[in-house]
């Protein structure tokens, strides 16, 4: 037999439109069985007690990124955090850290879409596409594994305490998309390319604290991206040009 | 008022290919309701297929074979000239996304890897682990990137400007600012998706609503084969998340509470990679006889990957494992995956033909809105991103070329009679009423996975027909809290809902007209297929009356005569 528990969310609300209200926190009571997810609850919430209520939700199934945020302290995808698995019968969410508030949970992702678009996320070939794939080993491929799989759901950029206090720092998510393709065996940007990064706005301004990496939901690691883009670049340093 | 030659709405695979195709050339602007990269695209799991003929067991393939397995597998009810452009297209698109940086899974000789799916006679499914959608999006995201291609993210289109059967442009909501803004463009085109979530059961995403279908549709645009919906057999039981039909592709086994691999009475040639409309009903079968298992969350059949080994689970099916341990507590590598069949695909929508093109000029259709036809009554895995890529690239070359012919005329008026139409609606969803949209959407999607499901009869389609000229009427009277027009989600549900009840009739209504079992759809007081009345395409209008009014098409046959479909 399935028994439901009374749950107290504490949800942070706030509108950029009324920015005289300061932010605060509303509290809905409401049952919830074992299993649901903290999106199911929040959709239950806003479709039979506040329908005022915003945040955002896509694929709610862990893969599309949408619904990021701070879940009772820790930052993670609200779909797949299961109610049930804190201990206490009191939920306090709250949006991602590190971005302008628009409205409650939902936050303005436009500097991480800027950091993103910075590091030229795609792939520069120089040569000549041949007639079918361009070929790559298991291996080759393997090392850009765990760079795939970022799904861009700016987890890392709202746990980043340099982000913090430094809102031109680029971030561990475009730092890790950089780091994809320029471990990429097809990619042939030239090593002079990263010079936009090698400074205190780029890697070197990274805190090597690792809470991007507690906080990726997809069990990536920005900090091995930002180490290997400072050993390609001192690399570059010593042994001058070159590609990579 | 916004201005761009071409308007491209959807942000998933369709519309970002068809963007990077023509935004050289033109002002190309791309809207989505989300951020692009949040599209449905992401979630597809299995792969995408060309006979690439790299798999040592597929070294024979050609595209002309993979045109007749997609022919057979559609129960012959799609169009052969559109499936041959998509299969010979298939190489050069993926060679083509393999140059922008898609990082494929590869066979230890360095070339793209390929797997076996259901319906197909030869292992030519390339893939990604089970990541495949994600990173073709993330690939075609980033060359949109590259080229610079303007987005509008979290802008939802809520109506289509059509006039005297010419396309003006569209009527879009900018979430973040709470605005309504018409846009004016010489060519619209539509990529925006399924309908899952008209379906009480889907695997879809919470996005998937199929307003664009609905849109179109409103605006007097002809939907095509709307009763053919693909029910995957394999989703996870509760949340009915997608389990790739890779499990079976690499190895894995459905079992009922016997122990028994029970396709062996069904299939006993394909067993498990028969195609989809086949394996849903056989699993069906088997939970509707008692050989299912119970779980509180309901009856399912087990999905048993565990013979692979913990190595191949974790190089192929990573996600699949992921997946099992956040949403039900099970690790695939010790214990079998609890699944169930449920809605996963629209087969049916905006009827476009093998140019994208349709009834009104300056609008077009790509990917899962658009039936071109080239799935037919039933869908191979691997067939629909490939779809979306082949079409969304041809658009591109279709939409440039009628360009360049000839004056296109935009009447602005229309754009702002029609926003003033839109303001209206929106009060008074605002300040009227008092029915709460969610209730009228479980209702209709209830009513959908019960009557208009995986096995269909007389009796039940005509009750769903009923429901939902009723929850229509309720609709009438649906309200929305919040006064405030910005990040307002459920006053973007209470639109989308009167688009998602306009394609859940026409889908209820093909499936009670069409007397015959095909494909995905299966009657079981006409179990048979029955080509001298129903080798033809459904057509649904809307009428006068706003009733939708249903005609036909004949179904093009090029090199492939209707046979019986066996496997």
């Amino acid at each position: 037999m399935i028994t439901a528990s009374e749950y107290t969310f504490k949800i942070l609300r706030y509108d950029v439109k009324e920015s005289e209200i300061e932010p605060y926190f509303e509290s809905y009571r409401i049952k919830v069985i074992p299993g649901l997810t903290i999106l199911a609850v929040l959709l239950r919430i806003r479709d039979e007690i506040d329908g005022t209520l915003s945040f955002r939700s896509s694929c709610r199934s862990a893969v599309c990124g949408s619904c990021a945020m701070v879940i009772n302290g820790k930052i993670d995808l609200a779909c797949r955090t299961q109610v049930a698995t804190f201990g206490s019968n009191t939920i306090i969410l709250e949006p991602l850290p590190n971005f302008e508030i628009i409205k409650d949970l939902v936050v303005d992702m436009t500097p991480f879409w800027n950091m993103y678009e910075k590091v030229k996320p795609y792939l520069i070939r120089k040569s000549p596409d041949p007639e079918k794939e361009i070929q790559q080993s298991e291996e080759e491929r393997k090392r850009i594994d765990q760079f795939v799989n970022c799904i861009l759901c700016a987890s890392c950029y709202g746990a980043c305490p340099v982000l913090a206090r430094d809102p031109e720092y680029i971030g561990p998510a475009a730092l890790a998309k950089l780091e994809r393709f320029a471990l990429d065996s097809r990619d042939e940007r030239a090593a002079a390319e990263l010079e936009e990064i090698n400074n205190d706005k780029g890697v070197w301004g990274c805190d090597m604290v690792l809470r991007c990496i507690d906080a990726c939901p997809k069990d990536v690691r920005p900090t091995d991206s930002i180490v290997g883009l400072r050993k390609k670049l001192l690399k570059y340093k010593l042994f001058g040009k070159g590609k990579r | 008022m916004l201005y761009h030659d071409v308007l491209i709405i959807g942000g998933g695979l369709a519309g970002p290919r068809a963007a990077v195709g023509l935004c050289d050339k033109y002002n190309v602007g791309l809207l989505s309701k989300v951020y692009p990269i949040r599209s449905h695209s992401i979630a597809a799991q299995g792969g995408i297929n060309a006979a690439l003929a790299n798999n040592p067991n597929g070294k024979d393939d050609t595209w002309e074979k993979h045109a007749f397995d997609t022919i057979k597998g559609s129960d012959y009810l799609s169009d052969q000239h559109a499936v041959e452009i998509m299969c010979k297209e298939a190489i050069k698109i993926v060679y083509e996304m393999e140059h922008w940086g898609c990082p494929f899974s590869r066979f230890p000789d360095g070339s793209i890897a390929q797997r076996p799916f259901g319906g197909a006679g030869y292992p030519r499914t390339c893939y990604s682990a089970d990541l495949t959608g994600h990173v073709l999006l993330n690939t075609l995201n980033e060359r949109a990137t590259a080229k610079g291609v303007k987005f509008y993210p979290e802008w939802f289109v809520i109506a289509l400007v059509t006039d005297g059967g010419q396309c003006h442009g569209v009527i879009a909501f900018d979430l973040k600012n709470g605005e309504i803004v018409p846009i004016r463009a010489k060519a619209t085109l539509f990529a925006t998706g399924g309908y899952g979530r008209v379906y009480f059961y889907s695997t879809n995403a919470l996005i998937n609503t199929g307003s664009g279908i609905g849109i179109a549709y409103k605006a007097g645009v002809p939907l095509k084969d709307m009763e053919f919906v693909q029910f995957h057999p394999t989703t996870l039981i509760g949340t009915n998340i997608l389990m790739t039909e890779a499990c079976r592709g690499e190895g894995g086994y459905l079992t009922n509470k016997d122990g028994e691999r029970f396709m062996k009475r069904y299939v006993p040639s394909a067993m498990e990679l028969a195609p989809r409309d086949i394996v849903s009903r056989s699993i069906q079968t088997e939970i509707d006889e008692g050989r299912g298992l119970e779980h509180p969350l309901g009856k399912y059949i087990n999905l048993d990957i565990r013979h692979l080994g913990a190595q191949k689970i974790l190089e192929r099916l990573p996600s699949i494992r992921n997946i099992c341990i956040d949403f039900i507590g099970i690790d695939p590598i010790l214990e079998p995956i609890p699944i169930m069949p449920c809605q996963h695909y629209s087969m049916g929508g905006i009827d476009t033909n093998e140019k994208c093109e349709t009834d009104i000029k300056g609008f077009y259709g790509a990917g899962e809105c658009a039936c071109v036809s080239v799935h037919g009554a039933n869908r191979l895995g691997g067939n629909s991103l490939l779809e979306t890529i082949a079409f969304g690239k041809l658009a591109s070359f279709v939409i440039d070329e009628y360009l360049q012919n000839g004056e296109i005329k935009l009447d602005e008026r229309l754009l702002m009679s029609k926003k003033e139409e839109m303001e209206k609606r929106i009060h008074k969803l605002i300040h009227e009423g008092n029915e709460k949209p969610y209730k009228i959407l479980a209702d209709l999607s209830k009513t959908m996975s019960a009557y208009v499901g995986i096995f269909r009869k007389k009796e039940e389609l005509e009750q769903a027909v009923k429901n939902i000229a009723e929850v229509k009427e309720r609709y009438k009277n649906v309200h929305v809290t919040s006064t405030k027009l910005h990040m307002n989600h459920e006053l973007i549900n209470a639109i989308e809902l009167e688009y998602m009840l306009e394609v859940a009739h026409t889908i209820a209504l093909g499936a009670y007209l069409r007397e015959e079992s095909r494909g995905a759809h299966f009657r079981r007081d006409f179990n048979t297929r029955n080509d001298a009345d129903w080798l033809k395409h459904t057509i649904a209008k809307i009428g006068k009356d706003g009733e939708p009014v249903i005609s036909s098409k004949k179904v093009v046959i090029t090199n492939y005569q209707p046979m019986e479909r066996k496997y």
